[in-house]
């Protein structure tokens, strides 16, 4: 059994079986980083790129923690500050760092499908840590990945998607990926922030009204409302959309049932999630960034043991 | 094919081995039995079984060790990784190493690996039902043996167990 792909470029193409493969390889290496050693030297002939053309922390530092873990030579690339800020292409840039001899190439990009260009162009192995408004394929797994801790299996879940569905490839990614294993998907937010053919395409349920998300699913995957991607604004102030979509505990006790938060971070505390949701009993937010280092070794482990 | 060892001469040798296993380690003083997944697992959960009609079952302690990610032959092909569990401390233990087929030394290579990253043992033997000498690619021997078997490379050995093989027997495939 292998992956049926040489790069990991999105959830979309990837079949069932390789996803509950990575699930299955993440849970091992869950396990291993409760060892008191906790690495192994699977990849140490392995050497990493970590090509971030796009401020990040958690996912950055998660990929860099995981390659370490697996023994492989990391190097670690800003694009602030290289020779990008000079001018020299992506081809360029990532053609140069080959030649000396890198394997693997992690990828966060602001364009949708750099990574895929990339694919076309090169000969190492590509994972995207996050396309544009395309996909985040390592975000969706280490939150199917908690989810299926918290609820033992997918299949038959309800998850409602609420947010800034329009600009997330977190959203994107998790909706291919809850699909394929089974689960229930439900988008809600404010019609502006929710693609008018969502439903048509990609087979979801499409809801407006909080109260009634939150009461239809088990899970709520809360998404941070993207400013820094809106060229004009989706709706009056973030006040206001803290109060039509804000999630505080308040609202959580009217449901009269048990629930799951879930938040890719970074929160915008006070607008989506209220830091008493945030911090409370129903979220598992730091879980979620705990199975980040495992989920990750297992996609490289699982990318660099295909190659031959 | 060849049957090496009968399902009554399996019973037989497992029950010398978890005795051997006694007379070097009375009571299983600070010792701890480690299978080796995925097919080893097989033996020394029988060993243990064995073990358990000897001492007291309180002084048994028994983990599963799984060396997928220690493997040196990582990027030739992919091995999907099984359950670890060891629910104790290894360090200053004496260990005895359990697995099925003993053959290039390489996995056992690849298990002290594993083993030392747990801890510090005092001491690790290691216990194999079958024993393919002459066949070894690192200096690594049994402590405690099933039996030895002279093979050549093209052959295969094949341990079935009642619990996944509906069948229990060695046997020695001409390939």
């Amino acid at each position: 059994m292998k992956l049926s792909t040489k790069h990991l470029l999105g959830i979309k193409h990837l079949v069932p079986e390789d996803i509950t493969l990575i699930l299955t390889t993440a849970a091992q290496f869950k396990e291993v980083l409760q060892r008191p050693v906790k690495k192994v030297p699977s990849l140490r002939d392995v050497t990493i790129v970590n090509l971030f053309y796009e401020n990040s922390t958690r996912t950055r530092m998660s990929f860099e923690l995981a390659e370490r873990r697996l023994s492989a030579d990391v190097l670690n690339f800003a694009a602030s500050s290289s020779s990008a800020a000079k001018g020299e292409t992506l081809l360029d840039t990532v053609n140069n760092i080959l030649s000396m001899k890198v394997d693997l190439v992690v990828m966060r990009h602001s364009a949708s499908g750099a990574p895929h260009f990339l694919a076309q162009h090169i000969p190492a192995a590509i994972v995207n840590a996050g396309d544009g408004i395309n996909e985040h394929p390592t975000q969706a797994l280490l939150d199917a990945f908690s989810m299926q801790e918290k609820f033992g299996s997918l299949e038959g879940l309800k998850v409602a998607i609420i947010g800034d569905i329009m600009h997330s490839r977190v959203a994107l990614s998790n909706m291919y990926l809850l699909q394929k294993m089974g689960a229930e998907v439900m988008v809600a937010g404010p019609p502006t922030l929710i693609p008018k053919y969502i439903s048509e395409a990609l087979g979801v349920r499409v809801e407006y009204n909080l109260k009634k998300a939150l009461q239809w699913c088990d899970v709520a995957n809360v998404l941070r409302i993207q400013l820094e991607r809106q060229n004009q604004p989706l709706f009056s102030s973030l006040r206001e959309y803290s109060l039509t979509y804000g999630i505080n505990k308040k609202l959580l006790e009217s449901l009269g049932k048990e629930m799951v938060i879930m938040h890719p971070g970074p929160i915008n505390r006070g607008v989506e999630l209220d830091s008493d949701v945030a911090d409370g009993s129903s979220s598992i937010i730091l879980n979620q960034v705990e199975n980040g280092v495992a989920v990750r070794m297992a996609v490289l482990y699982l990318l660099a043991s295909r190659e031959n | 094919m060849k049957t090496i060892l009968s399902k009554e001469q399996l019973a037989l040798t497992i029950k010398r081995l978890a005795n051997q296993i006694l007379e070097n380690h009375p009571q299983l003083q600070n010792t701890v039995i480690i299978g080796l997944q995925p097919r080893g697992i097989f033996l020394s959960d029988r060993i243990v079984q064995e073990l358990m009609k000897l001492v007291d079952p309180k002084n048994i302690q028994y983990g599963k060790l799984d060396i997928t990610f220690y493997r040196d032959d990582v990027r030739k092909s992919l091995h999907i990784a099984s359950n670890t569990d060891i629910p104790f401390s290894i360090e200053n233990k004496k260990v005895i190493l359990v697995d099925d087929v003993l053959y290039t030394g390489r996995t056992i290579r690849a298990a002290l690996d594993a083993l030392l990253d747990f801890g510090r043992p005092s001491k690790v033997a290691l216990c194999v039902l079958v024993d393919r000498r002459f066949s070894r690619e690192l200096p690594i021997q049994p402590d405690y043996l099933g039996k030895a078997i002279d093979t050549i490379f093209s052959q295969r050995v094949i341990v079935l167990w009642n619990e996944s093989d509906e069948n229990e027997q060695v046997m020695l495939l001409d390939n």
